[in-house]
């Protein structure tokens, strides 16, 4: 018992404090199975969220097999177990870290990127090494991975070769000598393992991000994600760095509660962060730019009308009837920049589907929100989305119902 | 023949308000524990979830979420002369099914005992001398006192958040809260709900009286809440429907919202569903517990063996389950001989409603919303000559305003068509009541045993429930009653229906799931199953959590002291998980 919770100590100590640090503390050989090594490759697989996609629902842990829905179809995660045979147990350094910065495999094949390998491609080589070091520890599972399903001509991997040549910068981070240490640790982790971009920038036909515009919203699968950047009415120009620290660490914060892909993004991943890191991460995102401020039109009067009624309804009794949620449960939906993002997907699906605050050590509830699909019709959802994003001095364009209905029909396929 | 499962450390009989406890505190002990539940597993979203758990007929009415006579009930008669006839139906009481017991449709009206409830015996004996407990009247002390129990009733209300006003703090009489109290360590973790128009009439009603009135101590939060154990909670929001349903927003405390977002995510806890236990098993030499067998939903049957078996099931079902398993000596009402079904207690409730002159809008409600007097309970106040001891309080609870089964109109309304309708209309809005929650005290002949006719599903006999109400509690009821008039007439009305509960004990019309005892705690194991501790004397691997402890009733609800005394035992377990003995040597 006693032996175990040193361990435990300890790896709260590495994880804690800065790797780095205690890797100064344990002086480690340049091995990849000193104990600080595997430690510090566990946080980075965390920081990366690599678990989540690398897990079928109700699969082996790192097996793969997770489906990831593309505008081209479906790609399934590979299986990262040390298996000799089916995993990446025959891979060596050199190997994986070809996967990481190129998006090629052992056997010269390109990934799709749906793995984020143009994100990765800018960690350091000590850091991938580290995170191949750690992957070695797990359980080898034997299961073969699954071919992805894409139409033609997404389905030719040649065509991979042409994509890499156009989108795919692989270059590894360079800090920014303008800007603090603390700075240039937050844009690596979001520019690279935190792989953020791929949800909150937006991409063109090809799935190839806008590289000008970092953070200002993109989608994540059926749903916006949104801006990250300024923004006083949908970007973050309210949240302090505090505020951004708070959010990813606990799940939520005074503004907001992670709901979506976000809330898994957060239970799986960004609560393991450190302060140190969780702060290096806000620095860097209070400093991006937010896409510029629109004016949306006035929402029609009926739709006010009858959403104020399934408001009082169906929401205010958490929700409070001038949308300030409650404290520690509650998100608020006054002032809130999900809420009064680009595009309503995210709420209509909360409202559709329910949500579930992550768990996390700070917060361990998951308080959860019901499902309100069998209960609103598509005019409805479009009428209570308008009225949420047009009372309390928020601000966003009308809901149609068509909105809603696209969203419906999305979740009634995906579940089947 | 029972397949024979992997032995755990610790098994549990039900996974209500005292499994969970009993859980967090022996995984926290690092121990490996199981639950065993024979109803379903629930949660807030989606089983209470907001818009669609506000459905009196589906669960008040229809009471979906409670017990099934079907598969599992009892026998009652009045009598040890009379036949005991199966309750088909369910009536004066709703034992829970599924995971979180009751926890999950009680009202959250909590309280701490007073001190003169735990030393009954040796109060009413020193102040007013032994003539003053009839021969019959089998009650006794606890074996536990107040002082005892103090830090284990705040932990549990740390746990639950519970919104009230302290009377007394540290022996500091205090404003507006219970003047009659036992000293508390500190006040409630929350201010008291917001009052309705009812319980403000009430209050002034009373003060002008000379009582003492205070507001009822809440397991519904006040405010939003952050539990002992890190757990959020939200805001009640007096929608009405705490009482038979399970809370859509977080704010009743439960099972589910203050413990299992800790507890079910420990690697050394695990429970499973849709397992009835129906026997716990023994070693040959009847000193100890080896586990239990349980039946799943399917008829298959399993044996769970168990280094230590704690009973955790309703009142009923943990005697019952020491009646069939032939643990301990079962009560014999002639001899006065045995301890497993003996001291059997319940409440004695009865209520006077008021049609006021004030508009009340009565739907603004919350379980625990309530105005109270604690004048007349307990040994508050001086017995001599009133022919009767123990006491209860007076409240005025707002717990709702429901459409079908909460509507107090005047004496001689119609029950149904236009003449009701016209009632409901002209009267809803001004009409509330007023309850009175007694005592029962423990007599020779009220007794639980196994029936000798019925069986259950599984085949065996039902628990047979010998019951009525004495002298001692008709006077005391009265009494109360009495008093509760006297308020109501303080009221500005327009009329006050007095309903006193007399003659036998019915078991057809819901009072109240109060049911106390039949595996009585105490210092004395001639007159106890369980030591001060919660420890069978018998089997010191056997343990008894719940009201099925307590020696008689109290006039309070029991959830408050349920929780302290499976805190209590939790602690008690520690130590002798480090030296498994029995606690108490006699």
């Amino acid at each position: 018992m006693k032996a175990r919770a040193a361990i435990v100590l300890l790896v709260v100590a590495l994880c804690g404090g800065v790797a780095f640090a205690a890797q100064q503390v344990y002086a480690p050989q340049k091995s990849h199975h000193t104990w600080s090594d595997l430690q510090r490759g566990r946080y980075l697989a965390q920081a990366g969220d690599c678990e989540s996609c690398h897990t079928a629902p109700n699969g082996q842990p790192w097996a793969g097999g997770r489906a990831v829905p593309t505008p081209f179809g479906i790609v399934y995660s590979m299986n990262i177990t040390p298996d000799q045979d089916t995993g990446i147990g025959a891979w060596n350094s050199e190997d994986f870290y070809k996967a990481m910065h190129e998006g090629v495999d052992r056997e010269g094949k390109r990934l799709y990127p749906a793995f984020p390998y143009p994100w990765y491609t800018h960690m350091t080589r000590g850091d991938v090494d580290a995170i191949k070091a750690y992957l070695d520890t797990l359980k080898p599972v034997h299961q073969v991975n699954r071919a992805p399903e894409l139409g033609w001509p997404f389905s030719m991997r040649s065509m991979l070769a042409v994509w890499d040549k156009l989108y795919l910068h692989a270059d590894t981070f360079t800090p920014d000598p303008k800007q603090s240490a603390q700075w240039n640790r937050g844009a690596y982790l979001v520019q690279g393992l935190g792989h953020c971009g791929a949800c909150h920038t937006s991409k063109n036909f090809l799935g190839a991000v806008d590289r000008h515009h970092p953070m200002q919203g993109g989608f994540a699968e059926h749903v916006f994600a949104p801006n990250l950047g300024a923004g006083q009415r949908d970007g973050l120009s309210g949240w302090s760095e505090q505020d951004i620290a708070q959010y990813l660490g606990t799940g939520m914060n005074a503004h907001a509660t992670a709901a979506g892909p976000m809330a898994e993004v957060v239970q799986q991943s960004t609560q393991h962060l450190t302060q140190a890191d969780l702060k290096a991460v806000a620095v860097y995102i209070k400093s991006l730019a937010g896409p510029e401020a629109s004016g949306p039109g006035a929402p029609d009067s009926d739709s006010m009308r009858e959403g104020e009624g399934l408001y009082v309804d169906d929401c205010a009794g958490c929700h409070m009837e001038g949308g300030e949620g409650i404290a520690h449960a509650f998100p608020p939906l006054r002032e809130s920049s999900a809420i009064q993002a680009a595009q309503p997907q995210l709420l209509i699906a909360v409202i559709l589907e329910g949500a579930r605050s992550p768990t996390t050590k700070a917060k361990p509830s998951g308080l959860t929100m019901p499902a309100f699909a069998d209960k609103l019709d598509d005019a409805q959802v479009a009428a209570l989305t308008t009225y949420i994003r047009n009372t309390w001095g928020n601000k966003a364009a009308q809901v149609s119902q068509g909105d809603v209905s696209k969203l419906r029909k999305t979740f009634a396929t995906a579940s089947q | 023949m029972a397949r024979r499962l992997p032995e755990v450390e610790v098994v549990l009989v039900g996974f209500g308000w005292t499994a969970s406890i009993i859980a967090q505190e022996l995984t926290d002990a690092g121990m490996e524990v199981l639950a065993l539940e024979r109803g379903g597993w629930r949660d807030t979203v989606p089983d209470f979830s907001v818009t669609h758990i506000q459905d009196e007929l589906r669960y008040a009415v229809r009471k979906e979420i409670f017990e099934q006579t079907a598969r599992q009930t009892l026998t009652f008669r009045n009598r040890v002369d009379q036949l005991a006839l199966p309750m088909r139906h369910l009536g004066s009481f709703n034992p829970a099914a599924g995971v979180g017991g009751a926890g999950v449709h009680w009202n959250g009206q909590n309280w701490r005992f007073l001190p003169t409830d735990f030393v009954i015996r040796t109060q009413t004996e020193q102040r007013y001398g032994k003539q003053m407990i009839p021969a019959d009247m089998t009650v006794q002390d606890w074996g536990v006192t107040y002082d005892d129990l103090e830090p284990y009733y705040d932990k549990f209300e740390y746990l639950c958040g519970i919104s009230g006003q302290a009377g007394n703090v540290g022996g500091k009489i205090l404003p507006g809260g219970n003047p009659f109290e036992g000293p508390r360590r500190r006040g409630y973790p929350l201010p008291p709900l917001n009052r309705c128009a009812a319980t403000e009439l009430f209050d002034k009603a009373a003060k002008d009286i000379g009582l003492h009135p205070f507001p009822a101590p809440a397991a519904n939060t006040s405010k939003p809440y952050v539990n002992s154990l890190g757990v959020q909670m939200g805001q009640c929001t007096y929608c009405g429907f705490c009482e038979w349903f399970g809370c859509a927003n977080y704010s009743k405390a439960s099972p589910q919202s203050t413990i299992f977002p800790v507890l079910l995510k420990k690697p050394n806890f695990s429970f499973r569903t849709h397992c009835a236990v129906t026997r716990i098993n023994m070693d040959g030499s009847g000193k100890r517990a080896t586990g239990v067998t349980y039946v799943d939903r399917d008829g298959n049957e399993f044996e769970q063996p168990a280094q230590m078996v704690v009973l955790c099931a309703f009142a009923h079902h943990n005697v019952h389950l020491l009646l069939v398993s032939k643990i301990g000596m079962p009560y014999d009402p002639v001899s006065g001989q045995g301890v497993v079904g003996r001291n059997y207690a319940y409440q004695v409730s009865s209520s006077v409603n008021v049609t006021c002159k004030e508009r009340l809008n009565p739907f603004m409600g919350a379980g625990a919303l309530g105005q109270v007097v604690d004048d007349f309970n307990g040994d508050n106040f001086d017995h001599t000559g009133k022919g009767f001891i123990g006491g209860g309080y007076i409240a005025l609870w707002n717990t709702g305003g429901r459409p079908i089964l909460q509507q107090y109109l005047p004496k001689g309304s119609p029950k149904w068509g236009a003449g009701w309708k016209k009632a409901v209309h002209d009267d809803y809005l001004y009409s509330t009541h007023m309850q009175c929650h007694g005592a029962v005290m423990s007599y020779r002949d009220n007794y639980l045993d196994l029936d000798p006719t019925y069986k259950d599903e599984y085949g065996n006999p039902l628990l047979r429930l010998t019951f009525d109400f004495k002298g001692n509690e008709h006077a005391m009821s009265k009494f109360l009653t009495e008093q509760a008039t006297r308020i109501a007439h303080a009221i500005p009305n327009r009329g006050i229906h007095s309903k006193p509960r007399e003659g036998d004990y019915s078991i057809v019309p819901y009072q109240t799931t109060h049911n106390t005892g039949g595996a009585a705690m105490g210092d004395d194991p001639r007159t106890s199953f369980v030591n001060r501790f919660l420890q069978s004397w018998d089997v010191p691997n056997l343990w008894v959590m719940g009201s099925s402890v307590f020696p008689q009733n109290a006039g309070y609800n029991p959830t408050g002291t349920v929780g302290a005394l499976t805190f209590w035992a939790a602690d008690a377990m520690r130590r002798y998980l480090r030296n498994p003995q029995p606690l108490v040597q006699v």
